[in-house]
């Protein structure tokens, strides 16, 4: 059995998704700023996407950027805010739990004469209000946190972040804004533009069943944002390049889903991941649950074994076909421990003894069971031979 | 054999992605759909593997080292990243640029960016068929010179510009130079060695592969040409373009690349029959009517014609069942004459006159000889609505009398 449990990494296309894109991988290939009837079909599947992908955050079609994922969502955010309103001020707020997509564009930021906060959380990965308000300085430009953490599955109090902004800006603070990547919780809970009071939200197809390589990133009406990238006037003026019709189909199916079996799929997921953590608490001494469990996406579960190597728990569960990981697969390379973990206070050996389990609603109770099975053994014998040698 | 209506016949915009295409792409939508920076189970390294089979095809399109290949979102990426990438990493060895009028608007609009944070850009000027002189290039070069940008072939008019000889002359004088070949790949033979080029922008959607996947050729030796990324996060890619790899992409640009490569030996040449049948045929029924840019210096597939008195939207909206575009496809919605047929000389009118043909890998001879007809039936149709007098008038003012 081969049981894919990375779902936070990427997630399996969804047939639904494939069978919306095909045509438009076929005859119906024209580029969406052609005049001809191919262009025209092209930009007619290409606005009715953006309405589906707009439904599924509650944001109008108009607010929506397509562009190629979440990292360019993030960048495009941090960076496009940064530019537009450098010349009021050059600080910027975020977490030390941010994806590195968020991290790396405010440290390339401070290489230009920016000042970020990067804000601490609790051994839950909370962040707290209170150090948000601190934070805030009258150069203040951004604000920006993520919805829910791709390692640990924490959830930001973003709405009550938002309450803080928006008390700056009736003291003032015209050009303060808001960000939140919501890569990881669109989809998992609801997430409603409007209601987080957020001017900017990065969202990415391939974490909720849609094709890698492509992304939106919600810009509220009237927000003045620079540019990453020149050449057109494509998406409102915001990214240009030939729009990846094919792709935006997908992630506008993906999306209609998503929005649609939001509860079904957040109730059944939870039902697995919260039955595969209890049984492995159970049946295994010395775990410790990651995160905050009364304020986590409902898919992901991060668990430290006492004793235990990762990476050799890692290798023995791939070879009994479990997909598993340390954390985010764009630092599975390094061998730095988890940026994450280290916020939380977690000692250096509980980290090298964490894994995150990601769960998505095409998982299965056999696939589960198999899991916990397969996990209980495969700890036994690694706890044998480490006790052996 | 009938044809099916409406014929495609603007392949310079996009082309379809060819179903081979698709068939090398599909598993990993759903079996293979593994996070290629995933290290620790199978699916990310059936991923990873796709990913480095795609990076050697697309190289060895271009005879590339498959090392020096970083995969983007598309050719505009491609060219920001060339671009702006170059700019930032050397400015503190000058801040002077030199790129061509006729260039496309990711190279052009980058180039702007560029000078509102103070870099300098020449443009040079095209001569009446399109192409620039090398010497020009040569002329332009300063020691404040750090990036030479040149187009392999044109979006609008197809013109093949001497690459070699300015990647000759820019290696001498240590000047690094970025070729946009987005509408030469895989249509013309190309090697970045023979050429001389550091930096070379592709992208799959003008080769029969997907949209929203392209790649950089960034040059790693003799010499070792660094970038400041556009897109932080991760550190995929060498650094320089981070975000999750598009797999079932770049499975597509490869098989792509690999077909292509394949297609060299023959396609090109039966397009340039496709061409030329279409273009004397045009010739033949009607008269006044101009090529855009040199009649042979240009990728096979592309022809653009000016049809003096015949208004190319009136042209386009009278032919429904053949998709033509009146100039690039990025600019095609707007009402401003084609920035490229106005620096080839064309007045307004005549460049608002002006149709393009792209022919592709579905094109065929029963297509082309439609189009003939239709086109023809069409412009002396408008034509009848202005004298000839008019149109004799109209096809020699040229912009420079205006």
């Amino acid at each position: 059995m081969k049981v894919y449990l990375d779902n936070s990494a990427t997630t399996p296309v969804a047939p639904e998704v494939i069978e919306a894109m095909l045509p438009y991988f076929g005859d119906e290939m024209g580029n969406a700023q052609s005049v001809h009837s191919f262009g025209q079909r092209a930009k007619a599947a290409l606005e009715s996407a953006r309405r589906q992908v707009a439904k599924l955050i509650g944001a109008s079609a108009t607010e929506t950027v397509f562009l190629s994922g979440g990292t360019e969502a993030d960048n495009l955010a941090i960076r496009g805010t940064a530019e537009a309103h450098r010349e009021w001020g050059r600080h910027i707020i975020t977490t030390q739990i941010e994806h590195p997509a968020v991290l790396a564009t405010c440290e390339a930021l401070e290489r230009e004469g920016f000042r970020v906060t990067y804000l601490p959380v609790s051994g839950r990965g909370r962040i707290d209000i209170g150090d948000v308000r601190a934070a805030l300085r009258e150069d203040t430009i951004l604000i920006s946190i993520m919805q829910a953490n791709n390692e640990i599955g924490t959830v930001q109090p973003i709405r009550e972040v938002a309450e803080v902004v928006a008390e700056a800006r009736q003291a003032g603070a015209k050009h303060l804004h808001l960000h939140s990547d919501a890569v990881q919780s669109v989809g998992k809970i609801p997430v409603n533009v409007s209601e987080l009071g957020v001017d900017l939200l990065s969202v990415s197809a391939h974490k909720i069943h849609g094709p890698k390589g492509i992304g939106c990133l919600y810009v509220r009406k009237g927000i003045r944002l620079g540019k990453l990238l020149y050449g057109g006037h494509h998406e409102r003026d915001r990214r240009p390049g030939t729009e990846n019709i094919p792709a935006i189909v997908g992630f506008g199916r993906a999306a209609q889903m998503a929005c649609e079996q939001l509860e079904d799929r957040a109730r059944s997921t939870e039902k697995l991941r919260d039955y595969l953590e209890r049984h492995i608490t159970e049946r295994v001494e010395g775990v410790r649950i990651n995160g905050d469990p009364s304020n986590r996406v409902p898919n992901i579960s991060n668990l430290s074994f006492e004793g235990v190597d990762g990476e050799s728990l890692l290798i023995a569960l791939d070879l009994k076909g479990i997909a598993v990981s340390t954390g985010s697969a764009c630092a599975s390379g390094s061998l730095e421990p988890s940026h994450v973990l280290k916020a939380l206070g977690l000692p250096r050996e509980v980290i090298r003894g964490s894994l995150r389990f990601s769960l998505s609603a095409f998982n299965t109770q056999p696939e589960i069971d198999f899991a916990i099975s397969t996990l209980v053994e495969t700890l036994a014998r690694l706890q044998e031979m480490s006790a052996e040698g | 054999m009938p044809i099916k209506l409406p014929i495609y016949m603007d392949y310079n915009a996009t082309t379809p992605c060819d179903p081979r295409v698709f068939e090398a792409m599909s598993p990993y939508f759903v079996e293979k759909f593994g996070n290629a920076a995933s290290r620790s189970h199978r699916f990310g390294w059936e991923a990873e593997e796709a990913v480095e089979k795609g990076r050697k095809q697309i190289a060895d399109l271009m005879g590339a080292s498959p090392k020096d290949i970083v995969f983007t979102s598309g050719a505009t990426e491609s060219d920001n990243l060339a671009i702006k990438g170059v700019a930032y990493k050397y400015h503190d060895k000058g801040d002077h640029i030199v790129t061509v009028v006729t260039e496309h608007k990711a190279v052009l609009d980058s180039c702007k960016a560029l000078q509102k944070e103070g870099f300098r850009v020449t443009y040079l000027p095209v001569d009446s068929d399109g192409l620039i002189s090398p010497d020009d290039v040569e002329k332009a070069l300063t020691d404040k010179t750090i990036l030479v940008s040149v187009m392999l072939a044109n979006n609008e008019i197809g013109v093949i510009q001497p690459v070699s000889e300015i990647g000759r002359i820019c290696r001498e004088r240590c000047v690094l130079f970025h070729t946009d070949a987005t509408q030469a790949a895989g249509k013309m033979p190309f090697d970045v060695n023979e050429s001389n080029v550091d930096l070379v922008s592709v992208t799959a959607h003008k080769m029969y592969g997907p949209k929203g996947i392209g790649a950089l050729y960034v040059r790693r030796k003799e010499p070792s040409v660094a970038l400041v990324p556009i897109i932080d996060g991760g550190g995929h890619e060498r650094g320089m373009r981070s975000g999750t790899l598009n797999v079932t992409g770049i499975v597509g640009l490869g098989a792509a690349a690999e077909m292509a490569k394949q297609e060299l030996t023959d396609e090109p040449a039966r397009l340039l029959r496709l061409r030329e049948k279409l273009t004397d045929g045009l010739m033949r029924r009607l008269a006044d009517i101009q090529i855009n840019g040199h009649p042979t210096l240009r990728v096979a597939g592309n022809l653009n014609v000016a049809f003096a008195g015949a208004e190319g939207e009136s042209l386009i909206m009278g032919i429904p069942d053949i998709a033509l575009s009146s100039g690039a496809a990025c600019t095609s919605a707007s009402i401003e004459p084609s920035y490229v047929l106005k620096a080839i000389g064309r007045s307004d009118t005549l460049a608002h006159s002006s149709l393009r043909f792209g022919l592709g890998r579905f094109s065929t001879d029963e297509e082309v000889e439609y189009a003939i007809d239709r086109v023809s039936e069409t412009v002396n149709n408008l034509r009848e609505l202005s004298s000839a007098s008019e149109i004799a008038d109209l096809m020699y003012t040229t912009s420079s009398d205006i």
